[in-house]
């Protein structure tokens, strides 16, 4: 959706030494905010996984005897619904603990298919430059010339209204950013002299972008990716919301806000639950990539 | 903050007084849409008719408010000749086009102007017939090219229509938007000026209001017009707000904003009558929702396969989640504010146990099947996948998988009309003229296969029957023949009838004299607001 | 300078085209049929239908449907809606004013709250202001904004009862557009009370519009001040016993905000984005609002050239921020 300026990737360098995750942990434990969103995210990630098993009904379950049931501590809620329920009676509090499933394999496909779209296609622009660089980077240009929620609507309506789709248009649309930062890293790293010395030893193209720099431009993709993956949660559960994401009965919490639009001002749980869950959710990776550039990025630590 | 408020409150304090302090008579009706355009030929959507055709245009002949019964409008009187095919008018003197500060009309209506408004939807010479696009919807929709021989004036103040074959509904569909009658001048004057768009951009008709502007998606204009034929409106202004959303406008009628309201939320619809301060109006709509199966298929072509599935559809779920009481479950194809309802029929009962037996009896087992929702809200169906889901909950206690499958609309629209479609299709009809024709033959007649009959059904016997009804016009005769095809409809079941929606009008208590109208048009020649 | 602006609008020209061929594309691509959206349940015969396909070319191949297309675009002509049968541009131009206003309003929100905002988190760094405020710009920032709007609606519109939730300005008011820009046309009109009408009917949009771009503003602003108080000639000027509102104010600041102009510049591409979203829950009669609608009509020439267009303004944008980069960053000027 929006983008964190990133810092100069050229001045992050991470370089193997023992040591680095205890030591990359104790600087990421620095930020306490970044900590309570990694424990978030594992409760998230827990809910996900065992969805099945901690959630008190399936997520499709209808009783018919109790439509738009309110919570269990509002008035005329019952404890056998903790969340109330929707308009075909559906447990809300199962609804978003399957939920969770939706959205975090969102965020994970959209920014795995979009790491790997951009990085190869960064690496190849930063490392071959010429023609090749240049037709690359004039389509990321035409891609980022469209604001992206657009872009992956009209996709969306080409291939179809669905989850699997939307994850494609989102992956899409967010890959050109990783394109250039790759391809800036690469820029910035091709000329140094361990990436001469391996060219010097005889390293083949594949191996010197893959092995000897994609390695050294790890610390701003990781932040990148951590940022992509909540933008892309966002972005799906909007256009969950604008009926063209994941299609009902699928608990996916944009859809089921879209669903619950119209009870806005006759039952607030169903519209009030779906979008803490994306809050939430999104908060607590925001969290994360923050502490992550934090700890990634020394010249951000003094601050 | 609390600056913030603040000015929130003055402004709302301002807002009321402005209109406290209004003398004119104004009414604000909060519409659903915007319009498509101005001319009402052009389009089929009933929102685009409320902006235009009800408001600023007149038929020859009208819908009496409330009802599908015809009455004089531009026209007269008319006599129909014995054999059914021709209809010869008599145009009202001293009817006045609007004036506006686009367009002063130099005489009044004429039997030029009733000619020129369908000549030019029928006749490819006609220099009219290609204006924006010319895509008369309309009056291709509703056969006119097949039915119409010609159109002749016979004098200034008599019009003479010739049909091809004798046909009962056509007086109803005169009085349909289509049909509204123009100003040949204001055509003329457009056409020598070179803005022949400007006919559908700025309308002069002869209505009860004169359009005054519209600002794009936001709000259209109007006046009353003191030279109405039928009288002055007891309204001096009317505005009309495009406001998509329902829950917004629920909001906004409550704030005072809209005085009336189409289509609130099934959701809101009790709050809104247990407010002091507002009416509600119901009405059973002129519609049907129905799950057509495709009968050309295995095994939905054995109508004992359809019964059990019918019986197993829990269609008070359905009026219970679906239309949040807005609705009535249907048991004819047709809505029973129509003329020649059946109300004999017995609707198939709600017995999981008994369709299975039926299932089994018909030698189906493990019945696979597809349900197609339709990806939008429609006037017959609030939520069609929510519709879906539900019948798809209700086969599975009778052994049967349901797939549910969507299109985008247009899509949809194309694929659930084709011969082959494979699945039982969610599906409605919102009536056009008001004549049981306009269901049974279009819905369900032999020609519809492959186009407007989903069920892709024809049967003999309820063909000739609804055929042979269409040439009479003695309408109890009409009736009896329409009966009897819904008993065959019902034994048959190319459907299973659904629902039919009720439609809500909420509006100010200040409001008077508005009047539901079957067809769905929200009307204000008459209706008048008191402080 | 000069040499500076050819080259960026020089890069910009192949974009355009390619931007062109994408929207092209795209709407071909597109699976449904705008005749058969036109026709509702009341299905066309197959003579019609063919016609009315032929109408709008749609039966010519497809190299052909493009060279029709780039001529009209080289004509400025876009295309006619299907839905409205008006000219596409004439469309977009009615609606595009209430998107820049619902824009510009959102950005100002964000800058004169982001920027303070930011500054003051800078100057008490780990106080608890600074937590406070930047804990709610996170909060911010990770906002679903459709979500947002609806909380906003049910609160103010649903509880209180005092803000407006739809349209640019009350309907007892009427006057004919001058500018297009509501706050300026209510004004011109003379009409008592229909500023302050637009103004509440503008507050809810563009505070949901802004929330991001303000959170991601003042974030920016808080680690570009953090940089600045930690240079050289900051210190110096501390250590020359300058006060600190000076410091701060005139020689800090004045170099932080040089990546928060970027930053507020890159932020037009999420406006659109937003603006989609903004548009929709509180009916805002603007662009976003229209593509959605657009899109769904299948009206295949104003999605087209409701495409091209949007583009066009991004690209616009992006090419002022640069040469406002370019101004007070020089060093820019020779690069790439």
């Amino acid at each position: 959706m929006a983008e964190i300026p990133l810092r100069d990737p050229a001045g992050t360098e991470v370089h193997a030494r023992p040591g680095r995750l205890a030591d990359f942990w104790s600087h990421y434990a620095e930020n306490r905010g970044a900590v309570i969103g990694l424990a978030v995210f594992v409760l998230l990630v827990f809910l996900a996984v065992f969805a099945d098993f901690v959630a008190p009904y399936a997520p499709d379950a209808q009783f018919r005897d109790a439509f738009l049931q309110p919570p269990s501590w509002a008035e005329g809620g019952s404890a056998r619904f903790l969340l109330g329920t929707d308009a075909v009676g559906r447990d809300m509090l199962s609804r978003l603990i399957h939920g969770a499933r939706y959205s975090l394999s969102i965020g994970v496909v959209v920014v795995a298919l979009g790491l790997l779209l951009g990085v190869v296609l960064g690496l190849v622009a930063g490392y071959f430059r010429g023609w090749i660089d240049t037709v690359i980077m004039r389509v990321m240009d035409i891609i980022l010339a469209f604001p992206s929620l657009l872009l992956a609507l009209v996709m969306v309506a080409i291939l179809g209204p669905g989850l699997e789709n939307a994850v494609i248009a989102l992956a899409l649309t967010l890959q050109p950013h990783f394109v250039r930062l790759v391809r800036g890293s690469v820029l910035a790293e091709r000329g140094k002299e361990y990436v001469v010395s391996a060219r010097v030893a005889g390293a083949g193209p594949i191996r010197l972008m893959f092995r000897t720099i994609l390695p050294n431009c790890m610390a701003p993709l990781i932040v990148q990716a951590t940022l992509s993956f909540s933008n892309a949660i966002l972005d799906a559960a909007a256009l969950g919301f604008l009926g063209m994401g994941a299609q009902p009965p699928r608990p996916e919490w944009g859809t089921m806000l879209a669903e619950s639009r119209e009870f806005v001002l006759r039952a607030w749980w169903v519209v009030t639950f779906p979008g803490l869950a994306i809050l939430v959710t999104v908060l607590a990776i925001n969290l994360i990539g923050d502490g992550l550039r934090d700890a990634l990025d020394p010249k951000l630590r003094r601050s | 903050m609390k600056r913030f408020a603040y000015l929130m409150a003055t402004t709302a304090l301002a807002l009321g007084v402005a209109l406290g302090a209004a003398e004119a008579k104004g009414l604000v009706y909060c519409a659903e849409g915007s319009p498509e355009g101005w001319d009402p030929a052009l389009y089929t959507a009933g929102t685009t008719f409320d902006f235009s055709s009800q408001p600023v245009f007149n038929r020859l002949v009208e819908f009496t408010p409330g009802t599908t019964k015809t009455q004089p409008g531009l026209a007269e009187s008319w006599e129909i000749s014995p054999d059914g095919l021709e209809y010869t008018f008599h145009l009202r003197k001293g009817v006045k086009f609007h004036t506006t500060d686009f367009f002063t009309p130099t005489r009044d209506l004429n039997a030029d102007d009733v000619i020129f408004s369908f000549d030019r939807q029928g006749n490819k010479d006609n220099p009219w017939y290609n204006y924006a696009g010319g895509n008369w919807e309309y009056y291709v929709g509703m056969s006119m090219p097949d039915l119409v021989k010609s159109w002749t004036k016979v004098d200034d103040y008599t019009v003479k229509l010739t049909l091809k074959s004798p046909n009962a509904p056509m007086l109803a569909n005169l009085a349909m938007d289509f049909a509204s009658i123009v100003s040949k001048e204001y055509a003329d004057q457009l056409a020598k000026d070179g803005h022949m768009d400007d006919f559908n951009q700025k309308p002069v008709g002869t209505g009860p209001f004169i359009y005054v502007d519209y600002q794009k998606d936001a709000v259209a204009r109007y006046k009353a017009n003191p030279d109405y034929w039928a009288g002055k409106p007891k309204l001096d202004d009317l505005v009309i707000a495009v406001t998509p959303d329902a829950a917004v406008r629920v909001q906004k009628l409550k704030a005072g904003e809209c005085d009336v309201i189409p289509y609130p939320n099934p959701a809101d619809i009790e709050a809104l009558k247990s407010d002091a301060s507002l009416t509600v109006m119901q009405q059973e709509g002129l519609n049907v929702g129905y799950l057509a199966y495709n009968t050309l298929q295995k095994p939905f072509d054995d109508a004992r396969v359809r019964k059990a599935l019918n019986m197993a559809i829990n269609k008070q779920a359905i009026i219970d989640a679906v239309f949040q009481g807005t609705g009535v479950a249907a048991k004819n194809p047709i809505p029973p504010t129509m003329w020649s309802y059946r109300q004999d029929t017995v609707d198939d009962p709600y017995d999981p146990d008994g369709a299975k037996k039926l299932l089994d009896e018909a030698g189906v087992k493990d019945l696979k099947m597809k349900v197609w929702a339709m990806p939008v809200q429609r006037p017959y169906n609030p939520n069609a996948r929510r519709m879906a889901e539900l019948i798809q909950a209700d086969f599975a206690k009778v052994g049967v998988t349901a797939e549910i499958v969507s299109y985008e609309w247009g899509e949809y629209l194309k694929r659930g009309a084709a011969k082959d479609r494979d699945g039982a299709l969610l599906q409605g009809w919102t009536g056009d003229n008001g004549d049981p024709d306009n269901f049974l033959n279009v819905l369900l007649g032999c020609d519809g296969i492959g186009g407007t009959n989903r069920a892709e059904w024809c049967n003999k016997e309820f063909d000739d029957l609804v055929k042979k009804a269409a040439t009479i016009s003695d309408q109890a005769e009409r009736t009896k023949l329409y009966e009897q095809a819904q008993a065959i409809f019902k034994d048959q079941a190319p459907w299973a009838t659904i629902a039919h929606s009720v439609i809500t009008v909420p509006m100010a208590k200040k409001v008077q004299g508005f009047v539901m109208d079957p067809l769905g048009h929200h009307q204000f020649g008459n209706v008048d607001v008191t402080e | 300078m000069l040499g500076f602006l050819v080259r960026r609008v020089a890069v910009l020209i192949p974009t355009f085209i390619g931007v062109s061929l994408v929207a092209f594309i795209f709407i071909r691509l597109l699976p449904g049929d705008p005749i058969y959206v036109m026709s509702g349940e009341r299905t066309l015969p197959p003579e019609r239908y063919q016609e009315l396909i032929h109408q709008y070319g749609f039966d010519q191949p497809i190299w052909k449907q493009y060279v029709v297309y780039v001529e009209q675009l080289a004509h400025g002509d876009l295309g006619t809606s299907i839905n409205t049968k008006r000219p596409v541009l004439s469309e977009f131009m009615a609606l595009f004013p209430a998107t820049v206003e619902l824009s510009l309003a959102a950005m100002l929100i964000a800058i004169v709250l982001g920027i303070p905002a930011g500054v003051i988190a800078a100057v008490k760094r780990g106080s608890i202001l600074d937590h406070g405020l930047m804990s709610t710009a996170l909060v911010g920032y990770s906002m679903p904004i459709f979500w947002w709007a609806l909380l906003l609606i049910i609160v103010f519109a649903g509880w209180l009862g005092i803000a407006p939730v739809s349209g640019r300005i009350g309907l007892t008011y009427f006057f004919k557009p001058v500018t297009g820009f509501m706050l300026i046309d209510s004004l011109i009109s003379g009409q008592k009370g229909a500023f302050q009408s637009a103004v509440s009917h503008l507050i809810l949009p563009s505070i949901v519009l802004g929330t991001i771009p303000l959170a991601i503003i003042a974030r920016q602003t808080r680690s570009a001040m953090l940089e600045v108080l930690n240079e050289d000639y900051v210190r110096t000027a501390r250590a020359k016993g300058l006060p600190p509102s000076r410091v701060i104010g005139i020689h800090a600041l004045r170099n932080a905000l040089i990546p928060v102009v970027t930053t507020i510049g890159l932020q037009t591409g999420y406006l659109l984005t937003g603006a989609i979203l903004t548009e929709t829950i509180f009916s805002w009669p603007g662009i976003g609002k229209w593509m959605i609608d657009s899109i769904s009509r299948r009206d295949y020439p104003a999605v087209q050239g409701g495409l091209v267009l949007i583009a066009l303004v991004v690209m616009a944008v992006n090419l002022a921020v640069d040469l406002v980069y370019g101004l007070v960053n020089p060093r820019i000027r020779h690069v790439g």
